[in-house]
This record gives C-alpha cells, structure tokens and sequence, in this order.
C-alpha cells in the first residue's frame, strides 16, 4: 500500500486530519517529525499551519529545514509531493514551484469556504476530476496571494463561482489569475492554498477535496 | 574579523504592500498629505566573517529575502577583531 509522510514542523496543524483524509483515500499515513527521515516513503504531504509562527515569511523557516533537501531528491524521482496551505507556501519558499506567496489583498485572515474550478487534470493530484469540475474547499489564510513573474505556470486549481466562472469578485485574496494551486512541469509536485483535507467527508460539508488524496494514492500505485 | 550588518528588504517597484495601504490610508485619516506608503523590513546584526560583502549577499540571498518578489540594500560596518 502506498506510504505517505505528512511532515510537522514546530507550528504545523492539520497534519492528523490530513493521515485522516489520506487513509480514507487508500494510502498509509504517517506523520513525521521533521528531524527525522523521509526514508521508505512514496510520497510527502506538507500540511497546513503556520510554521515558526509565519516568522520572516510564511513558510520561509521551515523551507529551509535540512528534511527538505531530502523533499527535493523525492520530488527529483517523480514521487508525489503536496503542499497545503503552509505547504504550498513552504513548496515556493524552498524552490520546487515558481513564485511566491504573499500576504492578502485586505491584509488579514480568512476563513471561509470557496469554489474552484479544475484546470489540469494531467497531475499526480487531480486525475479523478473533470476538467472544468467545480468542487467546493474551506480556505484558511492570511498569505495566500499569489504572485509570480513567470509565465509558465502550470495551474491547476482556480478560485471561481458556483458555475465555474473565474471572476475578481470569486478571488478571496489577490492571486493573479485567481490561481489556487499549482503544479511543476512534470505534474508530481503540486501546491494548493485551499484545504483539501478539509473537504475530505459529508459530515465536514464537502467531500471535494477526497479525490485529490486519492488521485496521489493511484499515482503511486500506476 | 567583527562586522555589524544594517540591511533593509524591499517589496519590487509594482508590488502591492498591503501592509502599508493601510498605514498610509490611517495617516491619511489623520489628516496628513499622503501619497505611498512602504513598509520594507529591517534587520541589523552582528557578525564574523573573513568575507562580509559575499556572507551578507548569500543570506539576503538564501533566506531574508525572497527574489520574486523582493530586492534588498545594506550597509556593513567593522566592529574590530
């Protein structure tokens, strides 16, 4: 069965919830404190948070952690590597997406639930969506505008309406193209903002966020 | 070689600081003529080095700040032996 390590860093949270969402999707969880060593893994989740506090930038501290060279190498061997919130932020912050996360359009937290749209269903991450699928996620984030110079960005979710419209008035926070996540080239290193492991059962208000979970256990198991 | 390091991390021309919106518009209420408002981050330290320039460079590089989206300035200053 496929083995997942969800990392924690001093400061991280939804890493229970997230060895939760992975289990239900078919995968081995564990999480893994981030001295320790991502050995006989064959995949990494980068939770949600708020690592050393946000302290400098977010996700700035943690993405220069030694583990995270170990990240990279994975990454390198095509194993399936998701940031989520803070993971996303830690994913730009140590290189391994382009761009950066910065604070909110209106400088403070937000929490709330939102639409996206799927725009790539060609990652390790999203090949149970429908292109153009609408699915509904909780956010939950102060910086989480997202900005970048490049203009080759594989994106993958977009805040959008009900209906799937990519509207300035459907953007919570800033990002440009009202990107919400992600991916590298290769499509096995992917960064969200929104909280899929949040969505991940009925009984949390939407199970939306399940198929990518198991999107990343049937990506391992090709 | 000692050596203190007075360096300041800027947003790049163009980029929305929030941050500063808001301190700006608060100055604004206050009645002042306000027109952009900044708010780069500052740090000072101490160091030892037998290569200051190259040692500042590489930690404004690797982690203070983030070259997307930032540009940076310092200055250095000798402390002694």
């Amino acid at each position: 069965m496929p083995k997942f390590a969800v990392i924690v860093f001093p400061g991280t949270n939804c890493d229970f919830e997230t060895v939760e969402a992975i289990k239900k999707a078919g995968g081995k969880a564990e999480r893994v404190w981030y001295k320790s060593s991502l050995k006989d893994f064959d995949g990494v989740v980068l939770p949600g948070g708020f690592s050393y506090a946000d302290y400098l930038r977010a996700g700035a501290i943690s993405a220069r952690a030694e583990i995270m060279e170990e990240v990279k190498a994975l990454a390198s061997e095509d194993k399936p590597i998701l940031g989520i919130c803070n993971g996303f932020q830690i994913l730009t912050e140590s290189g391994l997406l382009p761009g950066a996360l910065r604070p909110n359009k209106v400088p403070r937290f937000l929490c709330k639930w939102v639409y996206l749209r799927v725009n790539d269903t060609q990652t390790a991450f999203t090949k149970f969506y429908e292109e153009g699928e609408v699915i509904r996620m909780p956010i939950a984030h102060a910086e989480g505008n997202y900005y970048t110079d490049s203009p080759k960005v594989r994106i993958v979710f977009q805040y959008s309406d009900e209906k799937g419209k990519i509207t300035e008035d459907a953007n919570p926070n800033g990002s440009i193209l009202n990107i919400a996540g992600i991916s590298n080239e290769k499509g096995n290193v992917l960064g969200m903002m929104p909280h899929p492991e949040r969505a991940s059962d009925k009984w949390l208000g939407s199970e939306d966020g399940l198929k990518v979970f198991k999107s990343m256990v049937e990506y391992v198991r090709r | 070689m000692k050596y203190k390091a007075k360096i300041i991390v800027h947003l790049k021309e163009g980029l929305n600081d929030p941050e500063g919106r808001v301190i700006g518009k608060a100055l604004k209420n206050l009645g002042y003529k306000i027109g952009e408002l900044k708010v780069p981050k500052y740090f000072e330290l101490t160091f030892e080095s037998e290569n200051p320039e190259k040692d500042v460079e590489e930690m404004c590089r690797r982690l203070l700040a983030n070259p997307v989206i930032h540009t940076y300035s310092y200055e250095i200053e000798r402390l002694g032996e």
